[in-house]
């Protein structure tokens, strides 16, 4: 306990001699999120500042053991950190498909020589990961997917295309599931490659969603060669690769930053309303709207009673498990419910596509609104997320 | 706060579970049909609770109390909803004892917490006086007379109040029904002059009465706090309430739920179990994420009671709408899934369709909670 103290003096005395006073505070500059890669640029020099030290101390993943450019924390010294952060009104901003998802399942199954390459790279922010699972023809089937991988020398070729990969055109490196035994029973001829988004023959071309924004991509394989030391694990065992990948994914989904608050906006739904309605005060005159918002407000308590009740299991050593799938299923669905009942409360101002003549928030929660429909099809169908829990936490047959 | 339970807690889980499971039948609740207007519960094996401890449960040391809290009341009010177990756990403990708890002064505590931890005193509240739970809307009168007060009104829905020999009674001492000014509380012997008690069993076998005060004396020593400002501890009381019940409910919704995952593993129809089916699977799932967020908001609001939390007015909402919904679910979906032994009465399921609705009207539906919620929504939590 005692050490913990110490430790919490030093955090706190680093923090204020690093933390730059701009980076600090309710009105500081820092970016929610930053992902990183080749391709950001930080315009503000006391975010970057910031960032390099952050970097230099390994405080981007505390959690991660030193070699690998974490920070070597005890999960309760992770926590000190957050909390005396959070005191002085900062964090860290990077965050990424790295951090949250590829690094997690490095740690577990690549070799010392693969952690040493990749791990402090996404620890520095420098490489930004993406995604390659899906395939047109393989999406909540994913095992099924075609793209091919062929031994040459001391390469694979890849051929074939991937989709809906979430921002390929911004980032450095992608993790793909390949196959590379065509003959072999579906989730046995898989393997799990790690590829330069710069290699000969990778491209790809953005789709736009009906939000109007394009996070996604059709990647597309054309003979890239890769070297089999970028291979994670044994040939054809890529599998369990992916599926602890996906199991990180949907633990992120659930909790991560950016995806757990469906209250971040400005206004509360209670105001939003009000201010539809032409009803600063007093009970609103929609019962019926009344009902509405106070359920999503009593789902979100649950939620969040929810979400603490596997943290504190998590703390005291049980892990989360398959029971990931019931908070990426809830989660989502609860957002979806809240941005539809935002929309819908923003009346005609919220069918504006474009113009000035509308509520500032109106376009924006209509843009969250159209994309949340995402949010139950990405990372698992919330049908998929129903088939893993019935069978893995029910045990019902197949 | 935790919202996982430590190693006494675990514990006394498993004992308040053998318990049960040892000594009580749901059989009884058929049983206790062949007598409704009894009003009598099975003051045997309530003596047995007692001995365990458990009425003694939340109250402090000094009264006779364990010193405990709710995390810990609610375990054992889990266990015995688990098998729709009828005591006097809701009505003597957390309703009467609370009143008398957060009201009382130190004779009155003196006097009364004792009986209820010792079981010595079989305690019962009246609040409700319409269909609806609404607190507010009192009526029994409370007026002065020569040396005291006396009491005149008319309550409904008295959880156990054929077999307690005291009451406490919210009134009335100034004001219009609907008024939070002017509420008070009573305690009244239950064979006392002017009090008539009518017993009648609800659709679940539990007792319940409807009693009929007609200027019944009342001595300044049995008001309990300050005349005419009971309203703040009531809301206490009824969050308390609320919260101790969803214990209850979330107990029979497991049951509900384990029963009816039980029955798709095993029955078999067009050659498969009706498990795999992917229409009923997935309701399943759906229904498993329903209990799994009960739990948790049930784990919290117990909690909050014990750490006095500020906002345990909207967690006890919150808590008791949940829980309301998905022990609604848990029947229904229970009953549907089981096919047309589903509704039969020889088959469990049905007792906990049917508890699911008494404890659904019980102190507030969901609409009842979610209009409280949004009262107090200005308040950012
Ligand atoms: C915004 C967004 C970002 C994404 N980012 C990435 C990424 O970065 N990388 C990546 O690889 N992928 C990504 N995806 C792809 C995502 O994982 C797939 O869209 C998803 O797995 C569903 O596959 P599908 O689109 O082919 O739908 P399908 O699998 O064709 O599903 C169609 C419908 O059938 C249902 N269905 C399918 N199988 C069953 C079954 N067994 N039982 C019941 N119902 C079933 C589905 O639930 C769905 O309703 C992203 C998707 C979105 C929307």
């Amino acid at each position: 306990m005692s050490d913990l103290n110490t430790f919490r003096q030093e955090t706190r005395a680093w923090l204020n001699e690093n933390c730059p006073a701009s980076c600090q505070g309710d009105d500081n500059i820092l970016p929610d999120i930053l992902w990183g890669g080749r391709r950001q640029k930080i315009d503000e020099p006391d975010v970057q500042l910031w960032m390099d030290r952050l970097v230099a101390q390994g405080w981007t993943i505390p959690g991660w053991p030193k070699e690998y450019g974490g920070g070597g924390l005890s999960d309760d010294e992770s926590k000190v950190l957050a909390e005396e952060m959070s005191a002085i009104g900062t964090h860290s901003p990077l965050y990424s498909f790295g951090i949250s998802m590829l690094g997690p399942a490095l740690l577990e199954y690549a070799t010392e020589e693969q952690k040493r390459e990749h791990l402090p790279r996404i620890a520095s922010g420098e490489i930004r990961w993406c995604q390659g699972y899906s395939e047109p023809g393989s999406g909540s089937d994913l095992a099924s997917l075609q793209c091919k991988a062929v031994k040459d020398g001391d390469d694979y070729v890849v051929t074939g295309q991937k989709v809906w990969t979430s921002t390929a055109d911004v980032s450095d490196w992608i993790f793909c599931l390949v196959r590379t035994d065509s003959d072999a029973p579906k989730h046995e001829g898989i393997s799990f490659l790690l590829i330069d988004m710069e290699s000969e023959g990778v491209s790809a071309r953005p789709i736009v969603l009906l939000s109007g924004a394009s996070p996604f991509c059709e990647t597309f394989f054309d003979g890239v060669r890769v070297p089999i030391a970028n291979r994670v694990h044994e040939e054809n065992k890529g599998w369990s690769v992916a599926k602890a990948l996906l199991l990180h994914e949907r633990t992120m989904l659930a909790g991560g930053p950016g995806r757990a608050s469906t209250g971040d906006q400005k206004r509360t739904l209670l105001q939003v309303a009000r201010d539809s309605m032409n009803a600063p005060t007093g009970p609103l005159p929609d019962k019926a709207v009344r009902a509405e918002i106070a359920q999503t407000e009593m789902d979100q308590m649950c939620y969040a009673a929810t979400l603490q009740k596997v943290q504190d299991a998590a703390k005291a050593g049980k892990g989360m498990g398959p029971e990931g799938s019931m908070f990426k299923l809830y989660l989502s669905e609860l957002g979806q419910r809240s941005a539809d009942l935002r929309q819908r409360l923003n009346g005609a101002d919220g069918l504006i596509w474009d113009g000035d003549e509308f509520h500032p928030e109106a376009k924006e929660s209509t843009r969250e609104w159209l994309y949340s429909r995402a949010s139950t099809i990405l990372g698992g169908t919330s049908e998929i997320q129903l088939n893993i829990i019935t069978k893995r936490v029910l045990g019902l047959p197949e | 706060m935790t919202l996982i339970l430590n190693e006494e807690q675990e514990l006394l889980r498993d004992s308040a579970k053998s318990f049960v499971d040892d000594q009580w039948q749901l059989n009884q609740l058929r049983a206790n049909r062949a007598s409704p207007k009894s009003g009598t519960i099975d003051t045997g094996l309530w003596q047995q609770m007692v001995e365990l401890g458990w009425a003694a449960i939340p109250f402090p040391e000094e009264f006779g109390g364990l010193g405990l809290g709710y995390a810990e009341l609610g375990i054992v009010m889990e266990e015995a909803g688990r098998k729709l177990l009828i005591s006097p756990l809701l009505s003597s403990v957390v309703l009467s004892g609370s009143a008398i708890e957060l009201a009382g002064n130190n004779d009155q505590k003196t006097e009364h917490l004792p009986k209820i931890c010792d079981g010595s005193g079989l305690y019962a509240m009246a609040y409700q006086e319409t269909s609806r739970h609404e607190p507010e809307n009192v009526h029994a009168a409370l007026t002065k007379s020569d040396g005291g007060y006396q009491l005149s009104g008319h309550k409904q829905l008295v959880i156990n109040g054929g077999s307690a020999n005291h009451l406490v009674v919210v009134c009335r001492s100034s004001g219009d029904a609907g008024d939070r000014d002017g509420l008070s509380l009573v305690l009244v012997n239950s064979s006392a002059a002017g009090v008539s008690i009518a017993n009648n069993l609800l659709l679940d076998s539990t007792p319940s009465a409807n009693i009929t005060f007609t200027d019944v004396p009342i001595s300044p020593e049995d008001i309990l706090g300050e005349i005419g400002n009971a309203a703040d501890v009531l809301d206490e009381v009824y969050a308390r309430a609320a919260i101790a019940l969803s214990a209850d409910m979330l107990g029979g919704i497991q049951s509900a739920f384990e029963m009816t995952l039980e029955y798709l593993k095993v029955r078999e129809q067009f050659g498969a179990k009706i498990g795999t089916f992917q229409g009923l699977k997935h309701r399943a799932g759906r229904w498993f994420c329903e209990v799994e967020l009960s739990r948790a908001i049930v784990l919290k609001a117990l909690r909050s009671i014990d750490s006095g939390s500020s906002n345990l007015a909207r967690v006890s909402n919150a808590c008791k709408a949940r829980c309301t919904a998905t022990y609604q679910l848990s029947g229904k979906e229970g009953i549907q899934m089981h096919g047309g032994i589903g509704v039969t009465d020889e088959h469990d399921i049905g007792l906990y369709f049917k508890r699911a609705r008494v404890t659904e009207i019980l102190l507030g539906d969901t609409s009842f909670h979610t209009d409280q919620v949004l009262r107090t929504s200005q308040v950012a939590y």
